[in-house]
C-alpha cells in the first residue's frame, strides 16, 4: 500500500514535469511583467509551481500553459496585496470603448522609430490590468478565449481592454518619444 | 460599414479573432478609407514592436533548478505525511484496542459483581430506560391512576399471570399513584408507581420462579437509585431519583407488608 502511494507520488511528479515544467519561461515572463522585478518574479514563480503541484490532481486539461499562467497570475496578485501598497491594486475605472483618433499619422512615424527600451518602459508603466492583457496577447500570443479564461473576464471585455491597452501604450510611447526629441 | 464600426472591430481584425464575414467587411472598408487603414497600420506597427524577443523575460536557468529542488522536497514531505498518515492510522488502531482491553479489564475487576451479577446488569439498564421513558411521556406513567390499592390490584387481573400485592403507604408518605403494565426481562411485569413529594418510584414486580427471599441489592445508574430483592417467590425492582436512604425505607415497607 505504501509502495503504491510512493509510486503514485513519483508518477504525479513525472506527469507534472511533463505538463507544467516546460512553461517555466511563460510563467517567469508573466510574473516579471506583473511584478516588474526579477527577484520577486522568481519567488512568485517558485511559489506558483508549488501551488500548481499541490493542485495538480485537479488538472485534467491539455493546456498546461493556461492552467499554470492562471496560477502564476493569482499568486502574483496575492503576493502584491501582501507586499505592496494598496494603491497598486486599485480596480480599473469603467470600461468605456474609446474610438481611435485618426490623427495618429505623425505618431505612426514616431512609433516606427521607437526602440525596444522605450517600448519596454511604456509597457511597464501601464496599469497592471492593461499590461497583463498585452502580455497574454502579444508576448504569449494567446487567443481572446484563453485570455478570458485566465483573467476570468467576459470575451467582450477582453477585446475592449486590449483596445484600451493599446491606445494607452501608443500614447505613452509617443509622449516618451516627444520627450526624447525635446532633450 | 462605417469608420466607427470598423475601428471597433479593428483590434479583433489585427488579432485574427473576427469571423470571415466581418473580416471581409473590415478589409473592404479599409480599401476605401485611408483613415481606418492608417489606424490599422499603427496597430500592426505596435504589434510587431511588442512581438520582439527582447521584451520576453526568459526564466534564468537557476530558477528551474530551484523549482525542481523545491518540488523534490515537496514530494518527500508529501510522502512523509502519507507515511505518517499510515503510521498514525495503525497507531490509532493499536491505541484504541489497548484502551478497549483496559476498560474491559477495569469493568471485569471493579464492577461490584457481588451486588449486580452479569444478568442483572442488563436488567438494571432495561429498568433505568423504562423508568426514564415512563416519566418522559405524558400519561405514560400509569395505566390506572388511583391511590386505592384495591382498584390498582384488580386492574392487574387478567393482564398478568400473577397477583401482585398492592399497598398504599400514604401514612408513611409513600403515596400509591397508580399502576401500569410493562414488558421487562422478556415477560409482562406489573409496575406500581408511588409518589413521595415530587419524586416518583417505579416498583416492578414479577414471579422469580424460585421460592425464598434474597437480600436487598442497591445500585446506582445514571443518577437513579435502584434496589432489588426477591421475597415470597417474587422479584422486586424499585427505582427512583429519590435518595437511597428514603428508597431503602420504601423497600423495607414493601418487604414488610
Amino acid at each position: 500500500m505504501q509502495q503504491e502511494e510512493r509510486w503514485q507520488t513519483q508518477n504525479k511528479l513525472a506527469s507534472f514535469d511533463e505538463a507544467v515544467l516546460p512553461h517555466l519561461h511563460a510563467a517567469y515572463n508573466l510574473a516579471h511583467w506583473l511584478t516588474r522585478n526579477y527577484t520577486d518574479a522568481g519567488d512568485v514563480v517558485q511559489e506558483a509551481y508549488l501551488r500548481a503541484f499541490k493542485f495538480f490532481r485537479g488538472f485534467h486539461g491539455t493546456d498546461g500553459r493556461s492552467w499554470l499562467l492562471a496560477i502564476v497570475r493569482h499568486t502574483c496578485y496575492t503576493w502584491m496585496q501582501h507586499n505592496r501598497s494598496p494603491a497598486l491594486c486599485v480596480p480599473l475605472e469603467d470600461e468605456t470603448d474609446e474610438i481611435e483618433s485618426t490623427d495618429l499619422d505623425p505618431e505612426s512615424l514616431l512609433l516606427q522609430r521607437a526602440d525596444t527600451l522605450l517600448v519596454r518602459r511604456a509597457l511597464e508603466e501601464l496599469p497592471i490590468e492593461f499590461r497583463e492583457v498585452l502580455v497574454f496577447r502579444e508576448l504569449e500570443e494567446m487567443s481572446y478565449k484563453e485570455i478570458a479564461i485566465i483573467t476570468e473576464l467576459p470575451l467582450g471585455t477582453v477585446m475592449s481592454r486590449l483596445a484600451r491597452a493599446r491606445k494607452r501604450l501608443q500614447l505613452a510611447l509617443s509622449s516618451h518619444m516627444h520627450a526624447e526629441v525635446l532633450t | 460599414m462605417n469608420c466607427q464600426r470598423t475601428q471597433e472591430l479593428i483590434h479583433g481584425y489585427v488579432d485574427g479573432e473576427l469571423d470571415l464575414v466581418r473580416n471581409l467587411e473590415v478589409e473592404q472598408h479599409m480599401e476605401d478609407c485611408r483613415a481606418c487603414a492608417r489606424v490599422f497600420g499603427n496597430q500592426t506597427t505596435l504589434k510587431s514592436m511588442l512581438r520582439t524577443d527582447s521584451l520576453y523575460h526568459d526564466a534564468p536557468d537557476r530558477l528551474k533548478k530551484r523549482i525542481q529542488s523545491s518540488l523534490r522536497k515537496e514530494v518527500k514531505s508529501e510522502m512523509r505525511r502519507r507515511a505518517f498518515g499510515w503510521g498514525w492510522g495503525w497507531a490509532t488502531i493499536g491505541a484504541t484496542s489497548a484502551l478497549i482491553l483496559l476498560i474491559a479489564l477495569a469493568v471485569w475487576n471493579f464492577v461490584p459483581r457481588s451486588t449486580v451479577p452479569a444478568g442483572d446488569e442488563l436488567l438494571a439498564q432495561e429498568i433505568v430506560s423504562d423508568h426514564v421513558r415512563s416519566l418522559q411521556l405524558p400519561g405514560h406513567l400509569v395505566d390506572v391512576l388511583s391511590s386505592d390499592q384495591h382498584t390498582v390490584k384488580t386492574w392487574f387481573d387478567g393482564k398478568v399471570d400473577f397477583a401482585p400485592s398492592v399497598k398504599d403507604f400514604a401514612d408513611q408518605d409513600f403515596r400509591l399513584y397508580g399502576g401500569r403494565l410493562e414488558y421487562l426481562n422478556n415477560r409482562s411485569v406489573a409496575a406500581l408507581v408511588y409518589q413521595r413529594r415530587l419524586h416518583y418510584i417505579n416498583l416492578y414486580i414479577w414471579p422469580s420462579g424460585q421460592a425464598g427471599s434474597t437480600a436487598e441489592v442497591t445500585t446506582q445508574r445514571q443518577g437513579y437509585n435502584l434496589i432489588h430483592w426477591t421475597s415470597s417467590g417474587m422479584n422486586y425492582w424499585a427505582i427512583s431519583d429519590l435518595n437511597s436512604v428514603e428508597l431503602h425505607e420504601f423497600a423495607r415497607l414493601i418487604r414488610q407488608e
